[in-house]
C-alpha cells in the first residue's frame, strides 16, 4: 500500500502545512516499507519534482491552472480518481481549511476510515491506531482505522519538516476536472502577515490591554520575533482586533512553538485553542491568572510597562539597538 | 425553503476531561451537557434568521443521538427550530453519523444543510463534508457570512490568511462558525412552546463505522511555570532565546 499526500499550495507556494505532510507521509511510508506519492493539483512557482527532496518519490500533478482555487467536490473527485487503481493506501492531508474541505469528501468517495487532528505517526505494529487532539486539546483519543483506504488529516505544526536531496518523478493527470458549482467572487488576505494557523510564534493580547489604541507595542513584538499576533475572543468581539485573530474554543486553534499571552486571564475556553503551543509565555498583573498553571514562563507584571522592555531586550538580541 | 440543522450534543466548555472503563470513555457523569457551541450559536441562529426573513422558510434539526440528546434537542427548539428528528444511534464514527444525517437529509428535501465548524469534543471537523459528498452536493466550508438570494447562497469562508466570498446555487451544505450569526437565549414564549413542537425519533439506516476510539489520553502535566521577576523582562528573553529556544 502506498502513502498518498495532498499537497496544498497558494499564490504558487506550497503551504508549511503541506511540507509537514509530505515529510509525515514520507516517514509514514518508510514504516510501511512502502513509498509516498504526492498530489498536486493546480501549478506553483517552482518545479514540483523538487518536492521529491520531502520523501516523495512519484508527484500525480493535474496542472490545470483552474485548480488553482479551491472546489471540494472537484478536488475530491479528482484525487479519489488518482488513488483508487492502487486498492488500498493511507492518505495525508494537512488538517487546514483546504484539508478540512476535502479530506470527508474523499474518505467518502473511497469509503475510508478518516481521523482528522492527527498530531502522531501511527502505530501500526498491530493494525493502524493514530493519535488525534480531543476535546479542544484537552485530551488526545487513539483511533483505530480498518479499511483499506485510510484517511488522515495532519495538524498544522505537529509534525517538523524534514528536507533532503531527491527528485520526484512527474505523473500527469489528464482526466478532465469536473466543473466547479462552487463560484469564487472574491478573495481577500491581509498580503504580506503570517496566517495564525502557519505561524510558528504568535503574540496574543487580551482585554488586559485596554483598548485597540495600545495594541502598538503588541504588533511590534510579533513584528520583531517574526511572530503573528492573536487576541481572546472579547477582545475580537468588542472589534479591537479582527475575528481572524481569536483563538480558542470557538476560534481558531493553533499549535506554535511559542505563544506569548499578553493580559490574558486563561479562561479554559481560551487554553482550549493554544495549550498545545510547545512553549506558552504569560504576561499578567495578577499572580492568581489561571494562565500562569498553563505557562511554561511567566512575568507577574504589568503589561504596559513588562512588553517595552521585551522589545528593548529582543532588539538586543537581534542586534537592532 | 427548508433548512436542515445539524445539532450534537458536548459538554459544557468547562467540564472536566476525564475518562473511565480503562480510558476507554469519556466520564460523562455529573457533566453539563449544552448544544455544540458552532451549532447553537452560529448554524442554528443563522436558520432562524433566515426564517425571520422569509416566513415560509421551515428550520428542521435533525441529531444522532441517543435518548438523552433530547434535552439539548429541546433546548434548540426552544431557540426557534420548527421540528426535529433524532435518530436513534449512538456513534463517535463520522461516517456513520455523516450517512444518518445524509439520509435523513435525502428523504426531507432540503434546500439548506446547516452544520457547525466541529464538535469540540471530537473535533473532526469531518461531518459537512461528508454529508455533502453523499448527496453529491457543493459544501462550503467555515463560513463566516451568509445570505440568500432566492435560490442562490453567497457566502463568505475562511481562507488562510483572509476570506473568500462565493457564490453557490443551492442546495448545498455549509459549515458555520464565528461571524455568520450571534448567540441567542431563549425565551419563556420559546420554551413553552419547545414542549409542544414535533420531536420525531427515527432508527438508523444501516452503515458501518470505519473507524473506532481504542482509548483516550490525558496530556502531560507541564513542569510548571519559570517566573521571571518584572523588573528583568530580558532575562525572559534570554532564556527562550538559550533555554527554550524558540527563536
Ligand atoms: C462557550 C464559551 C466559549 C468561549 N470561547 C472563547 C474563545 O474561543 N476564546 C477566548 O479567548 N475566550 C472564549 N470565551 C470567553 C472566556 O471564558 C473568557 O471570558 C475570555 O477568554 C477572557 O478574555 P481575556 O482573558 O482577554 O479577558 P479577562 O478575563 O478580562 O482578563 C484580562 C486579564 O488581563 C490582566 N490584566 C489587566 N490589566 C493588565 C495589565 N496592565 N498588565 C497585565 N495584565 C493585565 C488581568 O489580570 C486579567 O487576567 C468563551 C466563553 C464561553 C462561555
Ligand atoms: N451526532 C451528531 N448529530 C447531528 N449532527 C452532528 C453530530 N455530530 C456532528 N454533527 C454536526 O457536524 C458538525 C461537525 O462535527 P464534527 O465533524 O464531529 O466536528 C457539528 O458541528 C454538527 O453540526
Amino acid at each position: 500500500m502506498s502513502v498518498f499526500i495532498f499537497i496544498d499550495h497558494t499564490e504558487g507556494h506550497v503551504k508549511k502545512s503541506s511540507l509537514e505532510a509530505l515529510s509525515y507521509g514520507a516517514a509514514l511510508a518508510a514504516q510501511l516499507g512502502t513509498t509516498a506519492e504526492g498530489i498536486l493539483l493546480g501549478t506553483i512557482a517552482s518545479d514540483p519534482a523538487k518536492l521529491g527532496g520531502f520523501g516523495v518519490k512519484k508527484i500525480h500533478h493535474a496542472a490545470q491552472e483552474s485548480l488553482n482555487t479551491l472546489d471540494a467536490q472537484v478536488y475530491a473527485r479528482l484525487i479519489a480518481d488518482i488513488v483508487t487503481p492502487a486498492g488500498e493506501g493511507v492518505l495525508v492531508f494537512p488538517n487546514n481549511v483546504t484539508g478540512k474541505a476535502v479530506a470527508p469528501r474523499v474518505a467518502v468517495r473511497l469509503k475510508a476510515g478518516l481521523v482528522t487532528g492527527v498530531i502522531a505517526l501511527p502505530d501500526t505494529a498491530n493494525g493502524f491506531v493514530v493519535k488525534k487532539t480531543v476535546f479542544s486539546g484537552k485530551a488526545f483519543a487513539n483511533i483505530a482505522l480498518n479499511t483499506p483506504f485510510k484517511v488522515i488529516g495532519l495538524n498544522p505544526n505537529a509534525y517538523t519538516v524534514k528536507e533532503g536531496e531527491g527528485s520526484a518523478q512527474i505523473v500527469s493527470v489528464t482526466a478532465a476536472s469536473p466543473t466547479p458549482k462552487v463560484k469564487v467572487m472574491s478573495t481577500k488576505t491581509a498580503s504580506g502577515e503570517i496566517p495564525l494557523t502557519e505561524a510558528e510564534l504568535v503574540v496574543s493580547g487580551g482585554r488586559g490591554l485596554k483598548g485597540p489604541e495600545n495594541w502598538g507595542m503588541i504588533e511590534e513584538l510579533a513584528h520583531l520575533l517574526g511572530a503573528a499576533t492573536a487576541c481572546s475572543r472579547p477582545v475580537a468581539d468588542a472589534h479591537w482586533r479582527p475575528h481572524n485573530e481569536h483563538v480558542g474554543q470557538t476560534g481558531i486553534a493553533i499549535a506554535p512553538n511559542l505563544y506569548i499571552a499578553i493580559g490574558i486571564s486563561g479562561a479554559i475556553q481560551h487554553l482550549a485553542g493554544v495549550n498545545r503551543s510547545k512553549v506558552i509565555v504569560v504576561i499578567n498583573k495578577d499572580p492568581e491568572a489561571p494562565f500562569f498553571k498553563a505557562a511554561d514562563y511567566g512575568i507577574v507584571g504589568d503589561a504596559f510597562d513588562v512588553v517595552p522592555k521585551m522589545i528593548e531586550a529582543v532588539k538586543k538580541l537581534k542586534g537592532l539597538a | 425553503m427548508k433548512i436542515l440543522v445539524c445539532i450534537s450534543k458536548t459538554p459544557d466548555t468547562t467540564a472536566k476531561i476525564a475518562f473511565t472503563n480503562n480510558n476507554t470513555k469519556f466520564a460523562g457523569d455529573g457533566v453539563q451537557w449544552i448544544i455544540n457551541p458552532y451549532d447553537e450559536w452560529y448554524a442554528l441562529v443563522r436558520a432562524i434568521e433566515l426564517k425571520e426573513k422569509d416566513a415560509s422558510t421551515a428550520v428542521h434539526l435533525v441529531t444522532v443521538g441517543a435518548a438523552d440528546t433530547e434535552p439539548i434537542i429541546r433546548k434548540a427548539l426552544a431557540i426557534g427550530g420548527d421540528e426535529a428528528i433524532r435518530v436513534n444511534a449512538d456513534s463517535h464514527d463520522p461516517y456513520y453519523i455523516a450517512t444518518q444525517i445524509a439520509e435523513v437529509a435525502r428523504t426531507g428535501g432540503y434546500d439548506l444543510v446547516f452544520t457547525g465548524k466541529e464538535t469540540i469534543d471530537y473535533n473532526g471537523s469531518a461531518i459537512g463534508g461528508m454529508v455533502a459528498e453523499l448527496l453529491d452536493l457543493p459544501y462550503i466550508s467555515l463560513a463566516t457570512k451568509f445570505d440568500l438570494n432566492g435560490t442562490t447562497a453567497t457566502v463568505v469562508r475562511e481562507i488562510e490568511g483572509g476570506e473568500e466570498t462565493d457564490e453557490v446555487a443551492l442546495p448545498a451544505v455549509v459549515s458555520c462558525q464565528k461571524g455568520v450569526a450571534e448567540q441567542r437565549i431563549p425565551n419563556m414564549k420559546g420554551i413553552m412552546s419547545a414542549r409542544t413542537k414535533p420531536l420525531k425519533v427515527v432508527e438508523p439506516v444501516a452503515a458501518e463505522p470505519l473507524t473506532s476510539i481504542v482509548s483516550f489520553e490525558l496530556p502531560p502535566a507541564k513542569a510548571g511555570v519559570k517566573l521571571v521577576p518584572a523588573d528583568n523582562p530580558a532575562e525572559l528573553i534570554r532564556l527562550l532565546h538559550e533555554e527554550a529556544r524558540v527563536f
